[in-house]
């Protein structure tokens, strides 16, 4: 074989060997999401195709994107394609009246640009179709292959103009995939964009992977992994792949979650005598500190934000039921929870006043948000079986894991319960989604 | 990077050991430093080599090597109790043999307090094999809470089947 043929062999085998490999990769756990529960009345908006900066722009439809991020919210209806009779890329060359009497209240139209030093920009603006007036202008400048990114910026500033929310679709979730039937199954740990596009592998397992947890600045995963056969935490760093063994004791080492300084994780050890409870351990020195002492099964601690606390689910009471402890106190816990027989899995949202949890609830595992100040819980969902609840940083939704036709789904439901969505993946099951924090 | 990973593994155990010597009684002591490569995904042989499905005693009982329990419970239950007796008979007499006790929980719930449900199952196995003479050394626990289900389904019929305790006996 002379040199040619040799290189054009390789050039070949490679060629298939990447077939091979993109034909095996999207059937798994691709997430396609459909809204289940929108709310009555729905905003009317119009998002006009964006122009395009080709080839700049890899053929990313940025309008498209935008108006899935509105819809998949529930509290949009966006206009068809199809029926704008005008396509303005400029909100100076928007007929108001025109689309008012295609009973839309928003127009959003927008351009992207290829710049020179090789980066592209999105330009949008939204029209007010009641008043005719131009009442955002939101723009982004990025890198090429972070379009997509960008897009989601521009669709979280319409939400916020639109709503008085903060949008979350520049966010991440990560969460737990699992093939196969039991006794055999496989386990993946992905990172996926909030709507589930642009999904990375970030571990795959033939044993366990469990409770993941994001590090407050989104660059890092706390999780469990079984890959030694017994139970040990590892902190993983998202975009290296450095990933690090942080526990591995006798006994269990379980349910870590990250401080809000990202310095220490609260996680679960057993010992080898088996008996639950809570540490901190500090994630530079290794140091570690015990928090709860009590022979019942005390686990899934989380921080409080200002990081002076942490909620905990104990059995103490003879059931599971969630408990407060301040840091450095010699106090004992406070029991938080006095609805029910079951509460566990307590997460918190981003402003501290409200604990999302699993609850039992009329003999199914369910999704509740408990008031802190007035002890009121309101259930959010209404299967048999949900767990992992986890907050959209902005506050206004929650992911949890659900069960659609006996297997693992994603759902999101908003705090008020009136929209919901599913997340459903291609093949296999998905679970315990967490949501990340805010991008910088 | 292989390298790069077991050194940090060995200095975050280091460290471990190092920070905390006053708090020795508070606190569980780290496991061994493992051998194996932790940075990337490991080969399942690896990991479970060190048992396999025909490994240990054969017999109308010892072939059993499963224990069930009923719904948010750890106590044996009699129809069990002469499999745990036998084991703990064949155990006591063959002190170099080694068995680790596998627990699990149904589905339902929260699945990190599931682990500890799966965990105090293993650890009633061990009480009561170590009350009929079989040595600690002998014994150790891991809990799969509801991680790893003997059968699929969401019926009493395969939480019933995924609430045990395997005795798994080791080279």
């Amino acid at each position: 074989m002379n040199e040619r043929m040799k290189k054009l062999a390789t050039v070949l085998s490679m060629a298939l060997l990447l077939t091979g490999i993109g034909a095996a990769t999207p059937a798994w756990a691709q997430l396609r999401l459909t809204i289940t529960q929108g709310v009555n009345d729905p905003i009317p908006i119009a998002i006009v195709p964006f122009s395009r900066a080709v080839p700049a722009d890899g053929g990313l439809d940025v309008a498209q994107v935008i108006q899935r991020d509105l819809e998949s919210t529930g509290r949009f209806k966006a206009m068809a394609r199809e029926d704008m009779v005008f396509k303005p890329t400029a909100s100076a060359d928007i007929d108001a009246a025109g689309w008012k009497q295609q009973r839309v209240d928003y127009v959003a139209v927008g351009r992207v640009t290829s710049l020179a030093d090789g980066q592209v920009r999105i330009d949008a603006e939204l029209v007010n179709v009641l008043t005719g007036q131009r009442v955002a202008g939101p723009n982004v400048t990025t890198a090429a292959s972070n379009l997509r990114n960008a897009a989601h910026r521009i669709a979280d500033a319409l939400f916020e103009k639109i709503i008085g929310i903060r949008g979350a679709f520049a966010t991440r979730i990560a969460y737990v995939s699992v093939d196969g039937k039991p006794p055999k199954q496989t386990y993946e740990l992905y990172v996926a964009d909030a709507d589930g596009a642009n999904r990375v592998k970030i571990l795959a397992s033939p044993l366990p992977i469990m409770s993941p947890a994001w590090s407050t600045d989104g660059e890092w995963l706390a999780y469990v992994s079984f890959e030694r056969r017994v139970s040990a935490v590892y902190v993983q760093h998202r975009r290296t792949g450095k990933k690090s063994m942080v526990s591995a004791r006798a006994g269990i080492n379980g349910a870590p979650t990250f401080s809000p300084d990202d310095k220490k994780l609260a996680l679960t050890l057993s010992g080898s005598n088996g008996n639950l409870d809570v540490y901190l351990l500090e994630l530079a020195s290794g140091k570690l500190t015990r928090l709860t002492d009590d022979p019942a099964i005390d686990t899934e601690a989380v921080f409080t934000p200002d990081g002076t606390g942490i909620y905990f689910t104990s059995d103490r009471s003879g059931n599971p039921q969630i408990y407060r402890m301040t840091l450095g106190s010699s106090e004992r816990p406070k029991r938080v929870t006095f609805t029910g027989s079951y509460n566990a899995r307590p997460r918190l949202s981003p402003d501290g006043k409200q604990l999302a949890l699993v609850t039992l609830d009329n003999g199914a595992y369910r999704i509740g948000v408990q008031d802190l100040a007035n002890g009121t819980v309101t259930m959010l969902s209404k299967g048999r079986q949900e767990e992992s609840p986890s907050f959209a940083p902005n506050g206004a939704m929650l992911i949890f894991g659900g069960r659609e036709r006996g297997q693992g789904v994603l759902q999101t439901v908003s705090v008020d319960g009136q929209v919901s969505a599913r997340l459903d993946a291609d093949a296999g099951e998905v679970r315990e989604p967490v949501w990340g924090p805010f991008l910088p | 990077m292989k390298n790069f990973a077991s050194v940090s593994v060995l200095l975050a155990t280091l460290a471990l050991l190092a920070g905390c010597p006053s708090k020795k009684a508070d606190v569980p002591p780290p496991a061994p430093a493992p051998t194996t490569d932790t940075s990337g995904v490991e080969d399942p042989n690896a990991t479970m080599g060190d048992t396999d499905a025909s490994m240990g005693p054969s017999g109308e009982l010892l072939s059993k090597r499963i224990v069930y329990f009923d719904l948010d419970r750890a106590d044996i239950r009699a129809d069990s109790a002469s499999v745990v007796a036998a084991h703990a008979a064949y155990l006591a007499k063959n002190p170099n043999q080694k068995v680790r006790l596998e627990g699990h929980a149904d589905e339902r719930g929260s699945r990190e307090y599931n682990i500890g449900l799966g965990e105090r199952r293993g650890q009633s196995v061990r009480r009561a094999l170590a009350l009929q003479g079989v040595a600690e050394t002998q014994l150790s626990t891991v809990s799969y809470g509801e991680e790893r289900p003997a059968a699929a389904g969401s019926d009493e019929m395969a939480y019933a089947a995924n609430r045990r305790v395997e005795i798994v006996y080791l080279k």
